[in-house]
């Protein structure tokens, strides 16, 4: 009877990843313009609850998704780190603006180029800001992505850590 | 009506170094030495009263001139083409002076109206000057600002240590000699 148990098995985990992907609770990491496309997205308008992922938490304990928003700089970039670890298993993160992406147009002493540098990220959403329909569609990447990681039965593990280089 | 440079260098004939007024905007060089005795004039005279510090900052002109910068204004001293549009009668003189750097002050008096720009050129080898933060509690973040990007000094500040960037940074950024590339990351990339 292995097959039952498998079948049973990979249900359990599509009902989970399902779930999963409509009750996320993000983190908003807000540290600049973009947070205002982050707010216009999150209220009626666009309207995040449609997608299960209306409820915010400030904490950083209750949190599934760590929304980077806004440039980050070398001085913050440890803060986000902690933020980052602080949050459980299993975890995401998504880039929010081409400045968590890649830096964008700040390229000077003060600035992180792209907080994959940082932290292990999961889906980008350019734009300067993004619209709320990007996020959206980045919402629903990575919803798909949440509910893949089910189906094919592979749990979502950690990142591979940083590794400390030389500055 | 006397103007603002007039007074000053009529009260101050061994501080002031030099002046210029470009569109109704003076300006006065001073002399290091006598910048505190000068400030404590400006705030308290009642003719003068300058009692907002708009801005505090400096400038690094060790790059200055040295290549060919884009400029509409004949007047901001890069351009040497006059153009006929845009006429420009009281040009900018210059740097104050062969220093490396210069901070400037900007004035206001609420009571009067009026605004002066205070330059004090400062070299390389001694970059420190007297701080302003008894007489404006408002200098003292303004000169936080100008230590850490500049590193110049400010004698009698009361806690002077970086503003912006963060304590294990090393140099001032916007000295013209900081590398731009060179990045001082707190925590690791991953590879």
């Amino acid at each position: 009877m292995a097959n039952d148990a498998s079948f049973l098995t990979t249900r359990l985990d599509e009902a989970i990843g399902w779930a999963r992907k409509y009750s996320i609770f993000q983190y908003p990491f807000v540290t600049a313009c973009c947070g205002m496309e982050y707010m216009a997205t999150a209220c009626s308008h666009y309207d995040v609850d449609r997608f299960g992922a209306g409820l915010p938490r400030f904490s950083p304990r209750q949190a599934d998704v760590l929304f980077v928003v806004g440039t980050i700089s070398h001085k913050i970039a440890p803060v986000l780190r902690r933020v980052y670890d602080q949050m459980a298993e299993p975890k995401w993160v998504v880039a929010f603006g081409v400045c968590t992406c890649t830096g964008g147009f700040y390229d000077n002493y003060a600035t992180v180029m792209g907080i994959d540098t940082i932290l292990p990220v999961d889906v980008y959403i350019p734009g300067c800001p993004p619209r709320p329909e990007m996020v959206l569609d980045g919402l629903i990447k990575l919803q798909d992505k949440i509910q893949m990681q089910h189906a094919t039965g592979v749990r979502p593990l950690a990142e591979p850590r940083p590794v400390m280089s030389d500055p | 009506m006397t103007t603002l440079v007039e007074t000053l260098g009529h009260r101050f004939p061994d501080a002031v170094a030099g002046s210029h007024t470009y569109r109704g905007d003076a300006t006065v060089i001073l002399h290091r030495g006598s910048l505190l005795e000068v400030a404590r004039f400006l705030r308290d005279d009642p003719a003068l009263q300058m009692n907002y510090l708009m801005d505090l900052t400096a400038v690094d002109y060790s790059a200055f001139g040295k290549k060919p910068t884009p400029a509409f204004f004949p007047s901001s001293g890069v351009s040497v083409r006059t153009s006929p549009e845009i006429p420009d009668e009281d040009p900018w003189p210059g740097p104050p002076g062969t220093s490396r750097f210069a901070v400037v002050y900007h004035f206001y008096s609420m009571a009067h109206k009026h605004r002066l720009r205070l330059v004090v050129p400062v070299e390389e080898a001694n970059a420190a000057v007297d701080s302003l933060s008894s007489l404006w509690p408002g200098a003292n973040w303004l000169e936080r600002e100008v230590w850490d990007m500049f590193g110049i000094s400010f004698r009698g500040h009361p806690d002077l240590k970086r503003i912006l960037m963060y304590d294990e940074f090393a140099g001032h950024p916007l000295r013209k000699d900081y590398p731009v590339k060179k990045r001082q990351p707190l925590i690791g990339r991953i590879d």
